[in-house]
């Protein structure tokens, strides 16, 4: 997030656009709606009717895949009618024109053929957006999961820096992390093109800086990315793989392939709690310890580094992960010599400039947000105040591009994925807790009531839906929160998988899989 | 800032305009009972516990919604406030059950501390004694239960709920003696708008909500330890109760993401901790089936595997994939091990999925 959780209290516009906050962000869902409660007027668009479409002013249902199209038709709203942040644009911005001339073709009518939502409706969206002192944009994975999810990137920071709506307090553009330490795993390096703090790699000072630090030689070749890996283990180009706490064979598209991927491997280790399905097609598995078994530290989604701490004894004969991979790193022959969390930290704030003033005796006394340059520094509450990171902020259109997989006449349906407040990723938590797994048992589609009728399907029956790539039984929610041409499956199920169906189609940049647009078919059984 | 002076109970004291009574007594240090107060939520002035002597009032004030007035002299805990606060707790032990014996909430009750505080009697609980209280308990929710005969009608949970959690889920229904909170038209909380943030079950200051425990503890049993919420990337501030070695409940913690909420998960999902399918051992697999193995045994073979790997086909041929559920330490090791012993960018983990 380029701003804090907090500053929602101070934004007199919210608009949320791929995000199922109540749900995936329960917390921050609760801040939205008593904002809105204060009178902050509230913005939604989601291929579904979110708890937050109730509170929304404007609550805008499109069809999976069109978010380009949409932010592109507000702006031509704003440009066409003059609202654009003219001084703003002027000072901090380069590339103004280009997206001019590219937004002109999305007249509000034209995207309402698109994305089904009344040209009046993305109209009264795109003033309130653009003309509110503050707005403040939320995106998660229903942005990001398309095989054009760097375009929709690119489309939200153009709205926000056309209106303005980047740089102070209760603006800006702001994706909430899914899982509790996405944001620090990017942080500390886990990303085929980064070191640690987004230092690049094959940049050559980079490379000598950590060659240096770490006291051994680095390539600088970019490395490859989850789904890669997965081709490259299916090609025999990759032969060992190692998987910490990670659960693809639920999470990751077309599970039939992951598996075969993983099959294909001379060796796999899998670390985790539990026995996953990843884990069942393991040489070895390390038992890790639990959040509540060491010390550590998370990075939430507003960049603030937050201690958890050790309660109990591991379980078991389980072990922190950090001690685990410190050990296999000796056996190799690389020592290392931590004796705790609060030393690796140290490390980290050595090689991680955004890192730097960051140490365990401080985060004693409170969390801190990055970035933190400093021992003395306060951390920082919202990025991008009075300019840039890289200098003027770069206007990047973007064309509506339709996904990778359109319906037609053998999967007629568009089934777009996403997660439920009472289950947590692929569940391998959440099912161990009764009263979750009793909530939401199993996996299911939810489909419109017109759909639902012309294929006789009753509510609570078991439907087949197959795909390109697969097919799964779930049982049927008829339910009238989505458009007759639209299904819902929540992917966090090993039996009824979503990730059975989703198509692996990637983006080409970021290299995040379509999974909330692929082509499938219902039938009755 | 304008600043207005005063004085409590014979200490001067200066605070900002608009202070409350209540927060200027506890900048002193002063602790003032209260029930209904909670400083996220609008004052409401339901249970008066927090009664003080303000000179030159007419009648004694609620601290938790008067704000200081410039030259106010203020006692908190003189005899008729003491009286004031013995005769609201009276009042509330006419109908409230009597067995904090076994109640699940006996040692962090708000109702049975000040009772303590203030030496009610056996004589004070019976002075008023009438009818109790007959409502059925709900227990149709999977993590709470609703014990409406203990409640203190202080109103928290309707505003936590309506207020902070934005939920609306509850209210109060009826009037008199009979009047109690319930979803509306009466209907059980398992079929209510209810999501089970439990956010109102961690503030009712007495035994009327209680979250159901998979594991009896008692509240002086268990030690408390801060963290942060294992979920989502919200980053909620929690504790958790520990006892024997087990993670047998969750508090909301005040951290700056989460102000005191939480949700289902992070409240109420704790419970895989100690699960039984927790691995336990390192495990090999012989001939199709996992066999467990030590330690030793099992990380000399993955450190083989991996040298060997490298050695034989490049470094390119491992590949590694960390977790967006560890720890910033771990990822940091993680892609360490990588890139510095095993000589690849071959890592990633799943912030895509
Ligand atoms: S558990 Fe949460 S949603 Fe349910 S009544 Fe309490 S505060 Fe409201
Ligand atoms: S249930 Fe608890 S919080 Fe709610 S009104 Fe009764 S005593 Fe107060
Ligand atoms: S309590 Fe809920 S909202 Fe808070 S971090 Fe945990 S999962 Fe997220
Ligand atoms: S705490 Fe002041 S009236 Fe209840």
């Amino acid at each position: 997030m380029t701003n804090s959780i907090k500053e929602i209290d101070k934004a007199d516009t919210i608009f949320v656009i791929g995000s199922n906050t109540t749900e995936n962000h329960p917390v921050i869902g609760s801040r939205i709606k008593r904002a809105v409660k204060n009178g902050a007027k509230l913005i939604v668009a989601d291929p579904r009717d979110i708890e937050l479409s109730k509170h929304a002013t404007h609550s805008m249902r499109l069809k999976p895949g069109t978010n380009i199209a949409l932010l592109n038709g507000m702006m031509n709203v704003i440009i066409a009618e003059g609202l654009q942040a003219e001084e703003y644009i002027k000072e901090r911005t380069e590339n103004y024109d280009e997206l001019k001339e590219l937004v002109k073709d999305y007249t509000p009518e034209k995207v309402e053929e698109i994305t089904g939502i009344p040209a009046e409706t993305i109209k009264e969206a795109a003033r309130l957006y653009a003309t509110s002192e503050r707005s403040m944009l939320f995106y998660a994975m229903g942005i990001t999961q398309h095989s054009t999810g760097t375009q929709h990137v690119f489309s939200i920071a153009n709205l926000a820096m056309l209106c303005g709506m980047v740089g102070k307090e209760g603006t800006g553009v702001n994706p909430l992390r899914g899982q509790n330490n996405v944001q620090g795993a990017c942080d500390v390096g886990c990303l085929p093109n980064f070191m640690p703090g987004y230092q690049k790699v094959g940049d050559p000072v980079v490379m000598e800086k950590f060659e240096k630090a770490w006291g051994t030689k680095l390539s600088d070749k970019v490395g490859l990315t989850v789904s890669e890996i997965i081709h490259a283990a299916e090609e025999g180009k990759v032969k060992t793989l190692y998987i910490m706490g990670e659960n693809p064979m639920v999470s990751d598209p077309d599970i039939t392939h992951v598996k075969k991927g993983l099959e294909n491997l001379d060796f796999l280790v899998v670390q985790d709690i539990f026995l996953t399905e990843t884990a069942e097609l393991a040489d070895v598995v390390l038992p890790a310890a639990s959040f509540a078994e060491k010390d550590g530290t998370f990075t939430n989604t507003e960049r603030r580094v937050q201690r958890i701490r050790k309660a109990i004894e591991p379980i078991g004969q389980s072990r922190a992960d950090w001690e685990i991979i410190q050990d296999i790193m000796n056996l190799m022959g690389y020592t290392q010599n931590f004796k705790d969390a609060a030393g690796i930290m140290d490390e980290i704030a050595a090689v991680t400039p955004q890192y730097a003033g960051i140490d365990y005796q401080r985060l004693e006394n409170g969390s801190l947000q990055w970035p933190c340059p400093t021992k003395d520094h306060p951390g920082t509450g919202y990025l991008h105040s009075g300019k840039f990171s890289r200098g003027k902020g770069l206007f990047k259109p973007s064309p509506y591009t339709p996904a990778d997989e359109q319906p037609d006449d053998k999967y007629p349906l568009i089934l777009t994925t996403g997660r439920v407040l009472y289950h947590y990723h692929t569940r391998t938590m959440t099912k161990r807790v009764e009263g979750l797994e009793a909530l939401v048992p199993e996996s299911y589609i939810e489909i419109s009531p017109y759909t639902a009728g012309k294929l006789s399907v009753k509510d609570g029956d078991t439907v087949k839906v197959s795909s390109r790539r697969g097919e799964v039984a779930v049982k049927a929610k008829v339910t009238d929160r989505l458009d007759d041409d639209v299904v819902f499956m929540p992917f966090h199920f090993a039996e009824g998988a979503a990730n059975m169906l989703t198509n692996t189609a990637l983006d080409s940049i970021a290299k995040i899989p379509e999974l909330k647009v692929c082509a499938v078919k219902v039938e009755k059984v | 800032m304008k600043m207005i002076s005063l004085t409590i109970d014979g200490i001067s004291v200066q605070v900002p305009d608009g202070t409350t009574i209540l927060d200027a007594a506890a900048s002193l240090g002063i602790d003032v009972p209260t029930f209904c107060h909670d400083p996220r939520l609008r004052p409401d002035g339901a249970c008066r516990i927090c009664v003080v002597e303000v000179e030159k009032a007419r009648s004694l004030v609620t601290s938790c919604s008067t704000p200081v007035g410039e030259g106010m002299v203020v006692y908190t805990d003189s005899p008729s406030v003491v009286e004031a606060r013995k005769e609201i707790l009276r009042l509330m032990w006419a109908n409230h059950p009597y067995n904090c014996l076994t109640c699940e909430k006996a040692g962090n009750c708000k109702l049975q501390d000040y009772s303590y505080r203030y030496g009610i009697t056996d004589e004070d609980i019976q002075l008023f004694a009438g009818e109790k209280k007959k409502h059925e308990i709900d227990d149709s929710n999977k993590f709470y239960i609703s014990d409406q005969n203990k409640c203190i009608l202080c109103g928290k949970c309707v505003r936590i709920c309506g207020e902070l959690q934005c939920t609306n889920a509850i209210g109060r229904s009826d009037r008199g003696f009979t009047t109690h909170i319930t979803p509306p038209f009466e209907i059980k909380l398992e079929t209510s708008e209810c999501v089970s943030c439990g956010n109102c079950v961690s503030y009712c200051p007495t035994g009327a909500l209680s979250a159901k425990k998979p594991v009896k503890y008692r509240e002086w049993e268990v030690k408390r330890v801060d963290t942060t919420c294992t979920y989502c990337g919200v980053g909620c501030q929690l504790q958790l109760l520990v006892k024997d070695n087990r993670v047998v409940g969750v508090e909301p913690v005040n951290g700056p993401a989460n102000e005191g909420l939480l949700c289902v998960k992070g409240k109420f999902g704790y419970n895989f901790i100690n699960h039984p399918d927790r691995l336990k051992t390192p495990l090999i697999k012989k001939d199709g089936k996992f066999e467990e193995a030590s330690w030793a045994e099992a990380l000399e073979l993955v450190a083989e595997k991996l040298s060997e790997t490298r050695d034989k086909y490049g470094p390119d041929a491992v590949a590694g994939l960390s977790s967006a559920r560890c720890t910033n330490e771990e990822n940091y090791l993680f892609q360490k091990l990588m890139r510095g012993a095993v000589g690849t960018n071959n890592v990633d983990h799943c912030a895509r999925l």
